[in-house]
Protein backbone atom coordinates (compact mmCIF):
# COMPACT_ATOMS: atom_id res chain seq x y z
CA UNK A 1 0.00 0.00 0.00
CA UNK A 2 3.07 2.58 0.64
CA UNK A 3 3.46 2.01 -2.98
CA UNK A 4 -0.51 3.36 -3.53
CA UNK A 5 0.59 6.78 -2.36
CA UNK A 6 0.32 9.57 -4.13
CA UNK A 7 0.32 12.68 -1.98
CA UNK A 8 3.20 12.60 -0.02
CA UNK A 9 4.26 15.59 2.71
CA UNK A 10 6.00 18.73 1.60
CA UNK A 11 9.69 19.65 2.39
CA UNK A 12 8.87 22.09 4.42
CA UNK A 13 6.51 20.35 6.80
CA UNK A 14 9.16 17.45 6.69
CA UNK A 15 11.56 20.06 7.81
CA UNK A 16 9.41 21.40 10.39
CA UNK A 17 8.40 18.09 12.03
CA UNK A 18 12.45 16.62 12.02
CA UNK A 19 13.22 20.41 13.88
CA UNK A 20 10.51 20.18 16.04
CA UNK A 21 9.08 23.27 15.73
CA UNK A 22 5.27 22.15 14.76
CA UNK A 23 2.12 22.02 16.93
CA UNK A 24 1.38 18.59 18.13
CA UNK A 25 -1.81 18.53 16.05
CA UNK A 26 0.41 18.83 13.30
CA UNK A 27 3.13 16.49 14.83
CA UNK A 28 0.42 13.49 15.37
CA UNK A 29 -0.59 13.42 11.58
CA UNK A 30 2.51 13.68 10.21
CA UNK A 31 3.65 10.55 12.42
CA UNK A 32 0.62 8.85 11.60
CA UNK A 33 1.45 9.43 7.38
CA UNK A 34 5.16 8.50 8.04
CA UNK A 35 4.09 5.17 9.63
CA UNK A 36 2.11 4.42 6.40
CA UNK A 37 4.32 6.04 4.13
CA UNK A 38 8.04 4.30 3.64
CA UNK A 39 9.13 7.22 0.83
CA UNK A 40 8.54 10.43 3.50
CA UNK A 41 9.88 7.84 6.42
CA UNK A 42 13.37 7.97 4.50
CA UNK A 43 12.49 11.15 3.53
CA UNK A 44 12.26 12.46 7.18
CA UNK A 45 15.81 10.08 7.87
CA UNK A 46 17.41 12.53 5.72
CA UNK A 47 16.15 15.64 7.66
CA UNK A 48 17.43 14.37 11.23
CA UNK A 49 20.38 13.80 9.36
CA UNK A 50 20.49 17.43 8.61
CA UNK A 51 19.94 17.81 11.90
CA UNK A 52 22.35 16.06 13.18
CA UNK A 53 25.16 17.52 10.85
CA UNK A 54 24.14 20.98 12.55
CA UNK A 55 24.21 20.19 15.80
CA UNK A 56 27.94 18.55 15.20
CA UNK A 57 28.66 22.15 13.88
CA UNK A 58 26.82 23.98 16.03
CA UNK A 59 28.91 26.47 18.91
CA UNK A 60 29.36 24.44 21.78
CA UNK A 61 28.41 25.90 25.18
CA UNK A 62 30.59 24.63 28.33
CA UNK A 63 29.01 22.29 30.51
CA UNK A 64 28.93 23.18 34.34
CA UNK A 65 31.45 21.93 36.80
CA UNK A 66 30.55 18.21 37.73
CA UNK A 67 27.89 17.84 34.99
CA UNK A 68 29.45 14.74 34.48
CA UNK A 69 30.04 13.58 37.64
CA UNK A 70 26.11 14.31 38.11
CA UNK A 71 25.44 12.37 35.10
CA UNK A 72 27.38 9.41 35.78
CA UNK A 73 25.48 8.72 39.36
CA UNK A 74 21.90 8.56 37.50
CA UNK A 75 22.70 6.30 35.42
CA UNK A 76 21.11 2.41 36.28
CA UNK A 77 21.76 -0.25 33.67
CA UNK A 78 20.87 0.52 30.32
CA UNK A 79 17.83 -0.95 29.04
CA UNK A 80 17.26 -4.57 27.95
CA UNK A 81 16.36 -4.67 24.05
CA UNK A 82 12.57 -5.04 23.47
CA UNK A 83 11.18 -7.80 21.95
CA UNK A 84 9.07 -6.50 19.56
CA UNK A 85 8.94 -2.81 17.60
CA UNK A 86 5.94 -0.63 18.64
CA UNK A 87 3.51 -2.19 15.57
CA UNK A 88 -0.16 -1.13 15.51
CA UNK A 89 -2.06 -4.96 15.26
CA UNK A 90 -5.10 -3.25 14.52
CA UNK A 91 -6.54 -0.82 11.68
CA UNK A 92 -5.15 2.66 12.62
CA UNK A 93 -1.72 3.44 12.93
CA UNK A 94 -0.08 3.08 16.47
CA UNK A 95 0.77 6.72 17.14
CA UNK A 96 -3.02 7.76 16.28
CA UNK A 97 -4.22 4.87 18.63
CA UNK A 98 -1.89 6.74 21.67
CA UNK A 99 -4.46 9.57 21.33
CA UNK A 100 -7.41 7.55 20.85
CA UNK A 101 -6.56 5.03 23.71
CA UNK A 102 -7.61 2.27 21.29
CA UNK A 103 -8.51 1.60 18.21
CA UNK A 104 -11.07 2.59 15.45
CA UNK A 105 -13.84 0.93 17.54
CA UNK A 106 -12.65 2.93 20.56
CA UNK A 107 -13.03 6.11 18.78
CA UNK A 108 -15.93 8.18 20.47
CA UNK A 109 -17.81 9.81 17.44
CA UNK A 110 -20.53 12.91 17.70
CA UNK A 111 -22.53 13.58 15.02
CA UNK A 112 -22.02 16.98 13.07
CA UNK A 113 -24.76 16.46 10.34
CA UNK A 114 -25.77 14.86 7.16
CA UNK A 115 -23.75 11.56 8.24
CA UNK A 116 -20.53 13.39 8.97
CA UNK A 117 -18.96 12.49 12.23
CA UNK A 118 -16.11 13.50 14.14
CA UNK A 119 -13.78 13.14 17.39
CA UNK A 120 -11.62 15.40 18.35
CA UNK A 121 -8.34 14.47 19.33
CA UNK A 122 -6.72 15.81 22.75
CA UNK A 123 -3.40 17.95 21.45
CA UNK A 124 -2.04 21.19 22.48
CA UNK A 125 -4.37 24.37 21.87
CA UNK A 126 -2.13 25.90 18.97
CA UNK A 127 -4.08 23.51 16.59
CA UNK A 128 -6.57 20.96 16.81
CA UNK A 129 -6.37 17.46 15.34
CA UNK A 130 -9.80 15.51 14.71
CA UNK A 131 -11.29 11.95 13.19
CA UNK A 132 -13.74 12.47 10.44
CA UNK A 133 -16.10 9.78 9.42
CA UNK A 134 -17.96 11.12 5.82
CA UNK A 135 -20.73 7.96 4.64
CA UNK A 136 -20.03 6.57 1.57
CA UNK A 137 -21.23 9.52 -1.03
CA UNK A 138 -21.57 11.94 1.40
CA UNK A 139 -19.68 16.03 1.35
CA UNK A 140 -18.04 17.63 3.96
CA UNK A 141 -19.42 21.53 3.95
CA UNK A 142 -17.33 23.41 1.67
CA UNK A 143 -15.18 25.03 3.46
CA UNK A 144 -12.24 27.55 2.78
CA UNK A 145 -9.07 27.90 5.51
CA UNK A 146 -7.23 30.64 7.78
CA UNK A 147 -4.09 28.98 8.15
CA UNK A 148 -2.83 25.42 7.57
CA UNK A 149 -5.38 22.42 6.97
CA UNK A 150 -3.55 18.70 6.52
CA UNK A 151 -6.02 15.83 5.39
CA UNK A 152 -4.88 12.31 5.65
CA UNK A 153 -6.73 9.77 4.35
CA UNK A 154 -7.05 6.89 6.66
CA UNK A 155 -9.70 4.34 5.01
CA UNK A 156 -11.56 4.36 2.31
CA UNK A 157 -11.11 7.92 -0.18
CA UNK A 158 -12.38 11.16 -0.95
CA UNK A 159 -12.01 13.50 -3.84
CA UNK A 160 -11.86 17.60 -3.82
CA UNK A 161 -11.54 20.04 -6.63
CA UNK A 162 -7.92 19.51 -6.53
CA UNK A 163 -7.33 15.48 -6.65
CA UNK A 164 -8.51 11.80 -5.55
CA UNK A 165 -7.30 10.72 -2.19
CA UNK A 166 -6.51 7.33 -1.20
CA UNK A 167 -5.88 5.58 1.74
CA UNK A 168 -2.31 7.07 3.10
CA UNK A 169 -2.86 10.09 0.98
CA UNK A 170 -2.10 13.43 2.59
CA UNK A 171 -3.70 16.52 1.48
CA UNK A 172 -1.83 20.13 1.98
CA UNK A 173 -4.17 22.90 2.66
CA UNK A 174 -3.75 26.70 3.26
CA UNK A 175 -5.46 29.76 2.75
CA UNK A 176 -5.68 29.97 -1.06
CA UNK A 177 -7.68 26.34 -1.46
CA UNK A 178 -12.11 26.37 -0.75
CA UNK A 179 -12.95 23.08 -1.07
CA UNK A 180 -15.87 20.29 -0.66
CA UNK A 181 -14.26 16.84 -0.18
CA UNK A 182 -16.66 14.13 -1.39
CA UNK A 183 -16.13 10.83 0.11
CA UNK A 184 -15.94 7.57 -2.66
CA UNK A 185 -19.16 6.22 -3.20
CA UNK A 186 -18.04 2.13 -2.45
CA UNK A 187 -16.51 2.66 1.06
CA UNK A 188 -17.40 5.14 3.88
CA UNK A 189 -14.24 7.51 4.53
CA UNK A 190 -12.21 8.09 7.62
CA UNK A 191 -9.87 10.55 7.79
CA UNK A 192 -7.36 12.54 10.64
CA UNK A 193 -7.23 16.08 9.63
CA UNK A 194 -5.24 18.70 11.40
CA UNK A 195 -5.47 22.14 11.41
CA UNK A 196 -3.82 25.11 13.04
CA UNK A 197 -7.32 27.69 12.52
CA UNK A 198 -10.74 27.15 12.19
CA UNK A 199 -11.99 26.01 9.22
CA UNK A 200 -13.92 28.95 7.25
CA UNK A 201 -17.50 27.32 6.01
CA UNK A 202 -19.58 28.98 3.31
CA UNK A 203 -22.74 28.31 4.18
CA UNK A 204 -24.85 29.68 6.87
CA UNK A 205 -25.62 26.95 9.20
CA UNK A 206 -22.04 25.17 9.53
CA UNK A 207 -20.48 28.93 10.48
CA UNK A 208 -23.21 28.95 12.86
CA UNK A 209 -22.44 25.58 14.48
CA UNK A 210 -18.83 25.94 14.34
CA UNK A 211 -18.08 27.40 17.17
CA UNK A 212 -19.96 24.47 19.23
CA UNK A 213 -18.52 21.75 17.16
CA UNK A 214 -14.55 23.50 17.59
CA UNK A 215 -13.97 22.55 13.76
CA UNK B 1 -6.73 -1.95 3.47
CA UNK B 2 -4.94 -0.77 6.35
CA UNK B 3 -4.90 -4.59 7.78
CA UNK B 4 -2.94 -5.31 4.31
CA UNK B 5 -0.25 -3.54 4.78
CA UNK B 6 0.33 -4.49 8.41
CA UNK B 7 0.25 -8.27 6.84
CA UNK B 8 2.78 -7.34 4.28
CA UNK B 9 5.02 -5.84 6.98
CA UNK B 10 4.75 -8.47 9.48
CA UNK B 11 4.94 -11.01 6.94
CA UNK B 12 8.19 -10.40 4.95
CA UNK B 13 9.41 -6.66 5.69
CA UNK B 14 9.78 -6.90 1.94
CA UNK B 15 8.09 -3.52 0.32
CA UNK B 16 9.77 -1.66 3.35
CA UNK B 17 13.21 -3.36 3.04
CA UNK B 18 12.63 -2.59 -0.44
CA UNK B 19 12.20 0.52 -0.16
CA UNK B 20 15.20 0.82 2.70
CA UNK B 21 17.55 -0.64 0.18
CA UNK B 22 16.27 1.55 -2.80
CA UNK B 23 16.98 4.62 -0.67
CA UNK B 24 20.61 3.45 0.50
CA UNK B 25 21.09 2.66 -3.59
CA UNK B 26 20.33 6.19 -4.52
CA UNK B 27 22.29 7.34 -1.39
CA UNK B 28 25.61 5.67 -2.29
CA UNK B 29 25.77 6.61 -5.69
CA UNK B 30 28.17 9.91 -6.25
CA UNK B 31 31.30 11.18 -4.83
CA UNK B 32 32.90 8.01 -3.46
CA UNK B 33 35.06 7.53 -0.15
CA UNK B 34 38.45 9.23 -1.78
CA UNK B 35 36.21 12.61 -1.01
CA UNK B 36 36.31 12.02 3.05
CA UNK B 37 39.74 11.93 5.10
CA UNK B 38 40.22 8.77 7.25
CA UNK B 39 40.82 10.95 10.12
CA UNK B 40 37.17 12.17 9.83
CA UNK B 41 35.72 8.70 9.61
CA UNK B 42 37.77 7.44 12.01
CA UNK B 43 36.61 10.25 14.42
CA UNK B 44 32.67 9.10 13.90
CA UNK B 45 33.30 5.36 13.70
CA UNK B 46 34.73 6.28 17.29
CA UNK B 47 31.22 7.80 18.92
CA UNK B 48 29.88 4.69 17.29
CA UNK B 49 31.43 2.25 19.01
CA UNK B 50 31.37 4.15 21.80
CA UNK B 51 27.40 3.66 21.85
CA UNK B 52 27.91 0.12 21.41
CA UNK B 53 30.18 -0.06 23.93
CA UNK B 54 27.65 1.31 26.13
CA UNK B 55 24.41 -1.03 25.06
CA UNK B 56 26.81 -4.17 25.33
CA UNK B 57 29.39 -3.83 28.70
CA UNK B 58 27.89 -0.41 29.80
CA UNK B 59 30.98 1.47 29.47
CA UNK B 60 31.55 4.45 31.79
CA UNK B 61 34.46 5.30 30.15
CA UNK B 62 32.49 5.33 26.01
CA UNK B 63 30.05 7.54 27.73
CA UNK B 64 32.46 9.83 29.24
CA UNK B 65 33.69 10.36 25.77
CA UNK B 66 31.01 11.38 23.93
CA UNK B 67 29.32 13.56 26.91
CA UNK B 68 32.91 15.67 26.68
CA UNK B 69 31.77 15.45 22.49
CA UNK B 70 28.44 15.92 22.56
CA UNK B 71 26.98 17.64 25.61
CA UNK B 72 28.58 20.81 24.99
CA UNK B 73 27.24 21.14 21.75
CA UNK B 74 23.54 19.77 22.60
CA UNK B 75 23.34 22.71 25.37
CA UNK B 76 24.63 24.74 22.61
CA UNK B 77 21.49 23.52 20.83
CA UNK B 78 19.17 24.16 23.36
CA UNK B 79 20.58 27.55 24.03
CA UNK B 80 19.53 28.55 20.49
CA UNK B 81 16.18 27.22 20.73
CA UNK B 82 15.30 29.75 23.78
CA UNK B 83 16.36 27.62 26.59
CA UNK B 84 17.62 29.51 29.46
CA UNK B 85 21.59 28.22 30.41
CA UNK B 86 20.41 26.59 33.64
CA UNK B 87 17.34 24.41 31.89
CA UNK B 88 19.87 24.05 28.76
CA UNK B 89 22.52 22.42 31.22
CA UNK B 90 19.24 20.12 32.85
CA UNK B 91 18.41 19.34 29.74
CA UNK B 92 21.18 18.25 28.51
CA UNK B 93 22.38 15.92 31.60
CA UNK B 94 18.77 14.56 30.91
CA UNK B 95 19.38 13.99 26.90
CA UNK B 96 22.82 12.41 27.85
CA UNK B 97 20.83 10.31 30.26
CA UNK B 98 18.53 8.70 28.00
CA UNK B 99 21.36 8.10 25.52
CA UNK B 100 22.73 5.49 28.16
CA UNK B 101 19.50 4.38 29.03
CA UNK B 102 18.49 3.41 25.70
CA UNK B 103 21.41 2.83 23.94
CA UNK B 104 19.19 -0.45 22.28
CA UNK B 105 17.43 2.01 20.07
CA UNK B 106 20.59 3.39 18.28
CA UNK B 107 20.80 1.69 14.80
CA UNK B 108 24.04 2.60 13.31
CA UNK B 109 22.88 1.79 9.40
CA UNK B 110 19.73 4.43 10.27
CA UNK B 111 21.62 7.21 11.92
CA UNK B 112 25.13 8.72 12.81
CA UNK B 113 25.69 9.34 16.76
CA UNK B 114 25.16 12.70 15.90
CA UNK B 115 21.89 12.47 14.49
CA UNK B 116 20.03 9.89 16.94
CA UNK B 117 21.51 12.76 19.41
CA UNK B 118 19.92 15.41 17.60
CA UNK B 119 16.85 13.67 17.67
CA UNK B 120 17.16 12.81 21.42
CA UNK B 121 17.98 16.33 22.02
CA UNK B 122 15.09 17.74 19.91
CA UNK B 123 12.19 15.50 21.50
CA UNK B 124 13.47 17.10 24.96
CA UNK B 125 13.64 20.43 23.69
CA UNK B 126 9.86 19.92 22.67
CA UNK B 127 9.01 18.44 26.12
CA UNK B 128 10.20 20.60 28.39
CA UNK B 129 10.13 24.02 26.26
CA UNK B 130 6.81 23.40 24.59
CA UNK B 131 5.16 21.47 26.86
CA UNK B 132 3.86 18.83 24.41
CA UNK B 133 4.24 15.38 23.91
CA UNK B 134 6.04 14.27 20.48
CA UNK B 135 4.01 11.69 18.59
CA UNK B 136 6.24 9.42 16.68
CA UNK B 137 5.86 7.22 13.90
CA UNK B 138 5.13 3.27 14.32
CA UNK B 139 8.70 1.59 14.30
CA UNK B 140 10.18 -0.24 11.48
CA UNK B 141 9.23 -3.99 11.77
CA UNK B 142 12.76 -4.67 11.70
CA UNK B 143 14.87 -3.16 15.43
CA UNK B 144 18.66 -2.69 15.60
CA UNK B 145 20.46 -5.72 14.62
CA UNK B 146 22.54 -6.89 17.29
CA UNK B 147 25.42 -7.17 14.65
CA UNK B 148 24.97 -4.13 12.15
CA UNK B 149 26.47 -4.28 8.78
CA UNK B 150 29.57 -3.10 8.95
CA UNK B 151 29.59 -2.12 4.71
CA UNK B 152 25.97 -0.55 6.06
CA UNK B 153 27.58 1.57 8.78
CA UNK B 154 30.77 3.11 6.87
CA UNK B 155 28.05 4.05 3.95
CA UNK B 156 26.31 5.79 6.26
CA UNK B 157 28.93 7.72 8.11
CA UNK B 158 30.43 8.76 4.39
CA UNK B 159 26.95 10.24 3.60
CA UNK B 160 27.33 12.02 7.27
CA UNK B 161 30.75 13.27 6.07
CA UNK B 162 29.51 14.33 2.91
CA UNK B 163 26.42 16.32 4.49
CA UNK B 164 28.30 18.24 7.11
CA UNK B 165 31.06 19.35 3.87
CA UNK B 166 28.04 20.05 1.97
CA UNK B 167 25.96 22.46 4.69
CA UNK B 168 29.45 23.95 5.19
CA UNK B 169 29.88 24.98 1.48
CA UNK B 170 26.38 26.40 1.30
CA UNK B 171 25.99 30.17 0.53
CA UNK B 172 25.94 32.06 4.27
CA UNK B 173 22.40 33.02 3.04
CA UNK B 174 20.96 30.24 2.85
CA UNK B 175 22.95 28.28 5.78
CA UNK B 176 21.67 30.84 8.36
CA UNK B 177 17.93 29.81 7.23
CA UNK B 178 18.48 26.28 7.01
CA UNK B 179 19.88 26.93 10.74
CA UNK B 180 17.04 29.15 11.83
CA UNK B 181 14.86 26.84 10.76
CA UNK B 182 15.96 23.94 13.03
CA UNK B 183 17.23 25.30 15.76
CA UNK B 184 15.50 28.78 16.86
CA UNK B 185 12.16 27.11 16.86
CA UNK B 186 10.49 29.71 14.14
CA UNK B 187 7.84 28.45 11.59
CA UNK B 188 8.85 30.61 8.02
CA UNK B 189 6.87 33.41 8.79
CA UNK B 190 8.42 33.89 12.53
CA UNK B 191 11.61 33.61 10.64
CA UNK B 192 10.19 36.27 8.33
CA UNK B 193 9.17 38.83 10.80
CA UNK B 194 12.68 38.28 12.99
CA UNK B 195 14.87 38.73 9.84
CA UNK B 196 12.71 41.45 7.78
CA UNK B 197 12.83 39.70 4.25
CA UNK B 198 9.99 38.38 2.92
CA UNK B 199 8.29 35.33 2.59
CA UNK B 200 9.14 34.10 -0.28
CA UNK B 201 12.57 34.98 -0.28
CA UNK B 202 12.83 33.22 2.81
CA UNK B 203 10.79 29.89 0.95
CA UNK B 204 12.83 30.01 -1.72
CA UNK B 205 16.43 30.15 -0.17
CA UNK B 206 15.68 27.17 1.87
CA UNK B 207 14.38 25.37 -1.06
CA UNK B 208 17.51 26.13 -3.03
CA UNK B 209 19.42 25.28 -0.27
CA UNK B 210 17.87 21.88 0.48
CA UNK B 211 18.31 21.36 -3.68
CA UNK B 212 21.64 22.17 -3.46
CA UNK B 213 22.23 19.42 -0.22
CA UNK B 214 20.49 17.09 -2.75
CA UNK B 215 22.64 17.70 -5.24
CA UNK B 216 25.87 17.00 -3.29
CA UNK B 217 24.49 13.61 -1.79
CA UNK B 218 23.16 12.38 -5.11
Amino acid sequence: MTDQIKHHLTDALLMAYSAGSLPEAFNLTIATHISMCDECRARLGAFDSLGGALVEETESVEMSAGSLEAVMDRLKAPEEKKEKPRKSKGVLPAPLQDYIGGDLDAVRWKSIGMGVKQAILPTSRDASARLLFIPAGAAVPDHGHQGTELTLVLKGAFADEVDHFGPGDIEVANEDLNHTPVADIGEDCICLAATDAPLKFKGLIPRIAQPFLRI
Amino acid sequence: MLQEVEKETFDTASPLMAARVRYRLNQRQGPGPEDVTNKETTENDDWVACILSIREHQDRQAFARLFDHFAPRVKGFLMKSGADEALAEECTQDVMATLWQKSHLFDPTRASAATWIFTIARNRKIDALRKQRRPEPEDLPWGPDQEPDQADVLALQQETMQLGKAINDLPEKQKVLIEKAYFHDLSHSEIAKETGLPLGTIKSRIRLALDRLRHVMK
